[in-house]
């Protein structure tokens, strides 16, 4: 038996390492972490985490995975989804001070909320229906209610102002979706360490929700492998955004402030994630004055430029890469352990200051006028202090912004008023209009959606677009809870199609997927604020007077109606005559009679009502003292109690 | 066929036991009765309308907060005297840049937010004049478009310095104003900067802000309401055109104008003047264009805290001469005898209140009802409410000289925890401002009266119209097809047709007078209010000439001189009627007052011809007491007796200047008042008038 087991045991060691020799030789499923820190220009510090995991194109490994989260390879396989990112985001992405122009802040600056996208590889007649199964899928797994985004008045389909140009794509945002660590658990679950071990042990929840911007993405895309037989790879990128604020204790306001990751955590690094191809710890430092740039070759230069007169840092970095106005400090947490930790920190000695690459153009929108009728909306670009922005075509300096928009269907956007305001000249649209595509929101079935590009001279002071809308009405039913917040307009998109960011390192990367990442140009793209339309609500609380009033106002119509159709008074009246001549004889009688004796003229009726009525008063008397000592000793005994 | 037939059968029962005598249904039995005794109902409910004002004071509720979100006062203050010193020393800095003349005091305001991490700038506006324009009455908050001609000797200069929200998603956004005139501001509206930026500094700090905060330093040279307004006008409805003003000036504005989503909630804060006594004490001022308020809600919130948590002695507006007056007291103290009475009748009935209690209420009450009807705001938050944003002013009246440092400090504290906690009640919020009442009238900081009592005085006023109307038509038309048998025959109902035209001509004549003013504003070169109001008046007076020459117009035409008044007076009461009660609807004080001067006016009207010519003593009393009221009636002389009794000293040979200017401001305020008292108030008088001196 025993020999049975042991020859067993080694024909399945056998059967691994053959496995392993089958595939290893090719690609394997990788895992990387690796957080890059970055002090901001108003004395905060982000820290940016980065977990990237790729499954090679393969058919053998089918429904295994060995590092790859299951729950995101089938949901690539059921909804054949081609690329989709799905971001969280609390806060407000400062464009002026934390920058605009580099690769980390055009990726990783999202919408309030939810926003999410996705690319289908199916026919174009399956696109929605596999959107609307993804979002319940996707709801599942976060733990939000991602599955709002289902309705055809939620989402809209991008042509060409979203980046990618594709008419399988679907785009739709939750602005008001509250983000808390009940996403970021199942965000984390899908790492092979969670928060366990590595570079996400650092992830305390509160300090990571005291931040000033949090914002967790989740970006997947699959990779053809290109060859028959062999289903497609998928790449999956999970980042953590978050911008800090250092305790400070300084008195000096001037000064940056000292950190270290144990102060800005809470916690510190006791060794890498085991599965985990790399792992490192990036610091990047913009806006180093020009001496330091010129001589870094010798040794004692090098170790200069972390042990200078104006910062310190408390680790010899393992490599200084240079960029062209900042610097990247790496550091390989292999070497930490629980007796020697790894805090990373950064002491400033000299107040010093910077300035971030800031987009070739500042966005704003809001709304504009009052009332709860009719509005318009606004996005006003501004010019900032951007080092790059040239582009010749045709011999003239220009800028090219895309913009993208989606109008929730209530607000009722006609388009034939926009008006384009460039240096507060009023435009004409062709000329500065290059594209516009318009797809009009349909009443309570979908949302309307713009997009469209502008091309604006650089030396550009300011550029207004507004566009004015009606508010629409919604049905009772349609009404969220909270309807007297107002209505959300999701954030708008201005992209620079033109402008590219990147980081661009003189030095040899290696093998870092971060910095891979960000040497890609991407165009630069910032997100507008989100804006709330008050529409004008009902008053909720008061459904029975509601009630009570149209019941009264329909039991008068109806009474009133019926009578003027079926009555006929003059009619009733001369038939009620003749039945008073005829039968009224002894009651005229006994009236003439009581006239003699009055000594007046007859009156016809008014007497005998008169008669009538002083019968009657004697009992009308009584029913009101009955009913008056009843109210009297009924309050009496209420009171008493 | 079966249900025809069970119909038939129904016929039969009915006719069978149908009563003999013709019985009109009783509603109609009900109407017939009232429109019959109607001068005995017309006096009743009249006087009982009457009655149930005087009677408001005492149905006044206990405010109470409505919008459970809100928890005033739950949250322990975080404002550390630290932040109470920041302000302490602003003030000290502005003093000493005041001193020195080192230039622009919104430069060092300026400094100060951008050093408590506020986004910074500045706002230039001009003090542009009020333009009527009869076609933008109801239309909304203009649009500042810059006249052509900017002249760079006169503008102001906003400051604004904006603190976002930490984790906010920047949807919302409250304003902190302050008044502050930087030229020649007092020591009294530096506090008022003070107490902003202790609060200012301490919020820069704190992480449960979910909404961004706003804090404009208005640039009160030019009046409290204009830079409000026009930065207001900037933030909602900017015009995206160039502005000359821009270059005026050494301060670069240069477009960085800032916004900071919709705008949930908003406070006035101004410091002024010592207050009488030891104690510092706070006004509380609501009311907006045409009678607008803002929820009772965030009254409540203010309130709540400056009583219970700082210590402030709040009040809001009354009218001073009203405390003093005896008959006041006399009705005061004989409600305070009823309710005593009714007391020792059940204890459970508690309606009786002291009488100085009632005096007090009634002062307050009597002054909301008067800034209400006017319709002009009382304060820069009046600009608020044209954005459907709810705003109060507040203004402080410290109890101490401003010198004192030492009280200064804990001045400072307790300021800015008001403002910390109010701002922090709203910040909880998470819808708008809904819950509370937004039609109603206070009758003390913590007492109000809602819509459904206050508008029971209004309908027993207005009730005997249409019965005394529907009663002199009855009599009007026996009386015309007595006189006249043949024609009339023909076209009984349409006998107020004639009556009608009159009354619309001069409903027009009344709508014509309404638009002169602006005429007469067009007539180039400068002329006094009293020459204007001259003007005015004899253009007026010409076309109520025409009018009355036109044939079949006037009232007092050949034609119709067997025109029975009765009619005319009927159709009178009918449309003042149809006004008032859609006055009710725009401006509820208005019409109360319009009311308690149109009805007994419209009521008592008639000829005094016959009534000096009969010489009995009722007749005579009755056209002198008809003469009494049509000539306080008239718009002018009323205006003279409110001045009066509001304590404005009584004017002379100015009232038509006066009267004027007043109706000026009416009309750039926007007031429909002024169309009221153009377009229902007016006509109605000159028909009551034309009643009084009917030739019949």
């Amino acid at each position: 038996m025993a020999r049975l087991v042991r020859s067993w045991i080694l024909l399945l060691i056998l059967q691994s390492f053959l496995v392993s020799i089958a595939f290893g030789s090719k690609e394997v499923e990788e895992f990387s972490e690796a957080l890059l820190l970055k002090p901001l220009p108003d004395r905060k510090v982000l820290a940016h985490f980065h977990f990237e995991n790729r499954a090679p194109p393969s058919n053998s490994h089918g429904r295994h995975h060995h590092l790859f989260p299951k729950a995101i390879s089938q949901l690539v396989q059921k909804f054949r989804v081609k690329e989709m990112e799905l971001s969280f985001t609390q806060g407000r992405w400062n464009h002026e001070h934390w920058g605009g122009f580099d690769p980390l802040s055009s990726m990783n600056a999202k919408p309030v909320g939810v926003e999410l996208w996705a690319v289908f590889d199916v026919p174009l007649s399956q696109v929605d229906t596999s959107w609307k199964n993804l979002t319940h899928a996707l709801s599942g797994l976060f733990c939000a209610s991602i599955n709002f985004l289902e309705s055809s008045t939620s989402y809209a389909a991008p042509t060409w102002g979203f980046g990618t140009n594709s008419d399988k794509l679907r785009y739709g945002s939750l602005p008001r979706e509250a983000v808390c660590t009940e996403n970021l658990t199942p965000w984390l679950k899908l790492l092979p360490c969670r928060d366990k071990d590595g570079i996400s042990a650092l992830m305390n929840r509160p300090s990571v929700y005291r931040g000033f911007y949090h914002s967790q993405r989740l970006h997947l895309s699959t990779v053809e492998s290109g060859q028959e037989g062999l289903g497609s790879g998928i790449v999956l990128e999970q980042t953590l955004t978050v911008v800090l604020q250092p305790d400070t204790t300084s008195v000096e306001r001037n000064t940056q402030p000292s950190w270290s990751l144990n102060s800005l955590f809470g916690r510190k690094v006791v060794g890498r994630c085991v599965l985990a191809k790399s792992s490192n710890v990036y610091l990047q430092l913009e806006g180093l004055s020009g001496h330091e740039l010129k001589n870094v070759d010798s040794e004692i230069e090098a170790h200069k430029l972390w042990k200078n007169a104006d910062f310190e840092l408390s680790l010899k970095p393992d490599r200084v890469l240079r960029e062209i106005s900042s610097f990247l400090f790496i550091f390989d947490i292999e070497k930490s352990s629980d007796s020697e930790p790894f805090d990373l920190g950064l002491t400033w000695k000299r107040p010093s200051k910077w300035l971030c690459q800031l987009a070739p153009l500042h966005a704003s929108r809001f709304l504009m006028g009052s009332g709860n009728e009719r509005g318009a909306i606004a996005i006003l670009l501004k010019e900032t202090e951007s080092q790059e922005k040239l582009n010749l075509t045709n011999g003239r300096c220009t800028i090219k912004v895309n913009i993208f928009q989606i109008f929730p269907w209530y607000v009722k956007v006609y388009y034939h008023t926009l008006q384009i305001f460039v240096d507060q000249q009023k435009k004409t649209d062709s000329e500065v209009l290059k594209k516009i595509n318009v797809s009009p929101s349909t009443d309570k079935v979908s949302s309307g959606m713009m997009e469209m590009m502008l091309e604006l001279p650089c030396e550009v002071k300011s550029a207004a677009i507004s566009i004015e809308y009606d508010k629409g009405f919604l049905h009772i039913d349609e009404y969220p809870p909270d309807a007297n917040q107002g209505f959300d307009i999701p954030s708008a998109l201005i992209s620079f199609p033109d402008h590219h960011a990147s980081l661009d390192f003189k030095e040899e990367l290696g093998n870092s997927p971060l910095l891979s990442k960000f040497k890609e140009k991407s165009s630069v793209r910032s997100y507008t604020e989100v804006l709330l339309v008050p529409l004008t609500t009902p008053d909720f609380s008061m459904p029975y007077n509601v009630i009570t009033i149209t019941c009264t106002i329909f039991a008068l119509y109806f009474g009133s109606l019926l009578n003027v159709i079926r009555r006929r008074i003059g009619e009733e009246e001369r038939f009620l005559k003749s039945q008073g001549k005829k039968k009224g004889g002894l009651k005229q009688l006994l009236s003439r009679f009581i006239a003699k004796i009055r000594g007046r003229p007859i009156e016809e009726s008014s007497s005998s009502s008169e008669l009538q009525s002083s019968v009657l008063s004697s009992k009308l008397i009584f029913k009101i003292i009955l009913v008056a000592g009843a109210a009297a000793a009924w309050q009496y005994f209420s009171t008493d109690k | 066929m079966a249900a025809d037939n069970r119909y038939e059968e129904e016929e039969e029962v009915r006719t069978d036991d149908g009563s003999p005598i013709t019985k009109p249904r009783p509603i109609v039995r009900l109407g017939i009765f009232l429109v019959a005794h109607s001068p005995v109902f017309s006096v009743v409910f009249s006087a009982a309308g009457v009655l149930a004002l005087l009677l408001l004071p005492l149905l006044a509720k206990n405010t109470y907060i409505s919008e459970n979100a809100l928890m005033p006062g739950s949250a322990r203050s975080m404002l550390s005297n630290r932040d109470a010193s920041d302000g302490s020393k602003l003030v000290k800095d502005i003093k000493n840049f005041r001193l020195n003349h080192e230039g622009q005091v919104q430069r060092l305001i300026g400094k100060y937010m951008s050093e408590m991490v506020a986004e910074v700038y500045y706002q230039k506006f001009q003090p542009e004049g009020n333009q009527f324009h009869p076609l933008h009455f109801f239309s909304g908050p203009a649009s500042y478009t810059l006249l052509g001609n900017v002249s760079c000797a006169s503008y102001g200069v906003n400051v604004v310095g904006i603190i976002r929200a930490p984790r906010g998603d920047g949807k919302e956004s409250i304003v902190l104003v302050t008044p502050y005139d930087f030229i020649n501001g007092g020591d009294y509206e530096d506090l008022s900067l003070g107490i902003v930026s202790s609060l200012f500094s301490l919020l820069s700090r704190v992480t449960w802000l979910s909404k961004d905060i706003i804090w404009l330093v208005a640039d009160s040279r030019y009046g409290d309401y204009r830079p409000v307004a026009a930065w207001l006008a900037e933030y909602h409805t900017p015009s995206f055109k160039v502005s000359d003003l821009l270059k005026c000036d050494e301060l670069n504005t240069a477009d960085n104008f800032r916004r900071a989503g919709t705008v949930a909630a908003a406070l006035i804060l101004k410091v002024d003047g010592r207050s009488e006594r030891f104690e510092d004490i706070l006004s509380i001022y609501a009311d907006a264009s045409n009678g607008q308020m803002p929820n009772l809600d965030l009254i409540n919130v203010v309130n709540y805290l400056a009583v219970h948590r700082q210590g402030f002695h709040v009040k809001v507006e009354k009218v001073v001469s009203l405390l003093s007056s005896s008959w006041l007291k006399i009705v005061g103290e004989i409600f305070e005898a009823v309710g005593k009475v009714a007391n020792t009748l059940n204890p459970d009935w508690k309606f009786g209140i002291p009488a100085a209690e009632y005096i007090e209420g009634s002062a307050t009450l009597a002054s909301s009802l008067y800034s209400q009807a006017l319709g002009i705001p009382t304060g820069p938050h009046g600009a608020f409410r044209d954005y459907q944003v709810d705003a109060i002013t507040l203004k402080i009246s410290p109890g101490f000289p401003p010198d004192s440092k030492a009280r200064q400090h804990d001045f400072f504290l307790r300021g800015s925890q008001l403002l910390e906690g109010t701002i922090r009640s709203v910040n909880n919020l998470l819808e708008k401002f809904h819950q509370s009442f937004f039609l109603y009238v206070l009758t003390s900081p913590s007492k109000f009266i809602s819509v459904g009592v206050y508008m029971i005085a209004f309908a027993l006023l207005v009730a005997s119209l249409p019965m005394v109307a529907a009663s002199l038509y009855v009599d009007g038309c026996k009386a015309l097809t007595k006189s006249t048998h043949n024609s009339a025959e023909n076209f009984k109902s349409w006998k107020w047709l004639d009556a009608a035209k009159q009354v619309f001509a001069l409903h027009l004549l009344g709508f014509i007078v309404t638009l002169l003013p602006y005429f007469i504003c067009q007539v180039p070169g400068q002329h006094s209010p009293r020459n204007r109001s001259i003007m005015w008046g004899t253009t007026s007076s010409l076309l109520l000439v025409t009018f009355v020459t036109i044939p079949g117009c006037s009232p007092f035409s050949s034609r119709l001189h067997g025109t029975n008044w009765a009619i005319l007076k009927s159709v009178t009461i009918s449309a003042a009627f149809i006004g008032l009660c859609l006055m009710s609807i725009i401006n509820f004080a208005t019409a109360e007052i319009g009311a308690l001067l149109l009805v007994p006016t419209c009521l008592l009207a008639q000829p005094i011809k016959p009534a000096l010519r009969s010489r009995r003593v009722k007749s005579l009393l009755g056209a002198f007491c008809s003469m009494v009221l049509v000539t306080i009636g008239f718009p002018v002389i009323f205006f003279a007796i409110t001045k009066g009794l509001v304590g404005e000293g009584l004017v002379g040979l100015s009232l038509g200047g006066e009267f004027w200017t007043w109706l000026e401001s009416l009309w750039a305020w926007k007031s429909a008042t002024y169309l009221y008292i153009g377009m229902v108030h007016l006509p109605c008088w000159l028909l009551c008038v034309c009643i009084l001196f009917h030739p019949s």
